[in-house]
């Protein structure tokens, strides 16, 4: 069952036609991986799939809602689809545990204390109960998007969108998020969207990988495929020029 | 100097009293209207931002003076009859409003655009992600500029003098033209409104320390 699912979704930035025709469908509990060069749009991409971005024409159907359709609820659909930022977003004003607490709190109603129980569940993943009453100003970047994929967690999402997670990081704490990541993936059956740069890690995780440049979807592949033989030559050269972190 | 306190002890302590009521109701209602003008130049529909931007451009444009006259002449005139007092106070709090509106704004929109970003995908409504995270951020930062605000509020009071409104400058122009001692009385006077700004002008001073 497809769970996002493009077809021909245009973008238009005033005369910059940030998204051409993407067409991409991704299954329930598949693991994607979008890459690509910088201003190539798989920011815009990623972004579209839970509304922070509109687009132009196409149609996107998310968890069975139709984003093309001006009345969508979209307050409905993020409490589906959880997303996490190059630049983590915390709440500035609240502490590690508010931050975690507070949308199951005033968008799912949850009861008090099951929502800290469920809190504490998703910060002990992360490796972070040590740091419930911090505010994110006291944190590194790594506890940072730790916190910011735990806050994700705890609204039971079926949908986990990241984007660019590791690249405001220090490179010693990126490894710490994306152990946390694979883990996710390990033991559960989210659908993930992911778009990084980490070549090591795209290829333990993703179950396919879709080379995005200059808007457009160049080439969706299974993993080892892409990495093995990818078939458009602008995805070797890319590949070629990146270094693969292990 | 001291014989001017003494002597009219009764009527400086009125009018200082009337300027400090004065203050803090208008002090009240131009934070409240104030920052209703500033979430409302910030939300995304178009003609609720417009009606904000019309509302603060007017009241900052006029004189304060303008205003309170209207209030207190033009109002009782066709609609219904008002005091000085309250006329002197409804200037003030809607000139006061398009300041604090213009400053509350300006820290809205230096609160981090993710913070909302990061509300949104995580579920909140717009309100929700407004109440919550950007203006608890929103009025910290805008802490410092506001006592400023509340300082030229305390100071514009004096506006009251003009239309009755017996306050501290109407009663010391009072005793100046009685007792002729012009220097005196203005002193008291100029030293009584320290007694209100100065502490507050310290402690704005204290808070943006704290704050940096």
């Amino acid at each position: 069952m497809a769970m996002i699912e493009f077809n021909k979704v245009n973008k238009f930035y005033g005369d910059f036609h940030a998204l051409k025709d993407i067409d991409l469908k991704v299954n329930q509990g598949e693991v994607v991986v979008v890459i690509g060069p910088s201003g190539s749009g798989k920011s815009t991409l990623i972004r579209t799939i839970n509304g922070l971005e509109s687009f132009s024409s196409g149609q996107l159907l998310v968890n069975d809602m139709d984003l093309s359709n001006k009345k969508a609820d979209l307050n409905a659909l993020r409490r589906d689809v959880g997303m996490v930022f190059q630049h983590f977003n915390l709440y500035d004003n609240k502490t590690v545990l508010e931050n975690v607490m507070l949308a199951p709190r005033l968008v799912l109603k949850r009861d008090e204390k099951e929502n800290k129980e469920i809190a504490m569940k998703y910060l002990e993943l992360v490796g972070l109960t040590s740091k419930v009453d911090s505010k994110p100003r006291q944190l590194s970047g790594g506890q940072k998007q730790r916190v910011a994929i735990a806050r994700s967690l705890a609204m039971r999402p079926k949908v986990m969108l990241f984007d660019e997670p590791t690249s405001a990081l220090d490179p010693e704490m990126i490894d710490d998020v994306l152990n946390v990541i694979k883990k996710i993936v390990q033991t559960t059956d989210m659908t993930m969207v992911v778009v990084t740069h980490e070549m090591g890690f795209a290829r333990e995780v993703a179950d396919r990988v879709v080379f995005v440049d200059d808007g457009m979807i160049v080439e969706d592949d299974p993993a080892e495929q892409f990495y093995n033989h990818p078939t458009e030559e602008r995805a070797q050269q890319f590949l070629s020029k990146i270094i693969v972190h292990k | 100097m001291i014989n001017v306190l003494t002597n009219n002890w009764s009527t400086l302590l009125t009018g200082f009293g009337n300027t400090i009521l004065a203050s803090v109701i208008a002090l009240f209602f131009s934070l409240v209207i104030g920052s209703g003008f500033a979430i409302m130049e910030t939300v995304p529909s178009k003609l609720a931002r417009g009606i904000a931007h019309v509302y603060i451009e007017i009241f900052r444009n006029i004189p304060l003076l303008v205003i309170t006259m209207f209030f207190y002449v033009v109002i009782p005139q066709y609609v219904a009859p008002m005091s000085g007092f309250t006329a002197g106070t409804i200037g003030l709090t809607l000139y006061t409003s398009s300041f604090i509106a213009e400053t509350v704004r300006a820290g809205i929109q230096s609160v981090d655009p993710g913070q909302m970003e990061g509300a949104r995908s995580n579920g909140m409504t717009y309100w929700q992600a407004m109440r919550y995270i950007v203006l608890p951020q929103a009025f910290k930062l805008v802490i410092p500029p506001l006592g400023n605000q509340f300082i030229n509020l305390i100071k514009n009071s004096s506006v009251l003098a003009f239309v009755a409104g017996f306050d501290l400058m109407y009663q010391g122009d009072a005793l100046a033209s009685a007792t002729f001692d012009t220097f005196n009385t203005y002193l008291v006077v100029g030293v009584f409104y320290l007694i209100l700004t100065l502490p507050l002008s310290y402690y704005m001073r204290y808070l943006e320390k704290k704050l940096a």
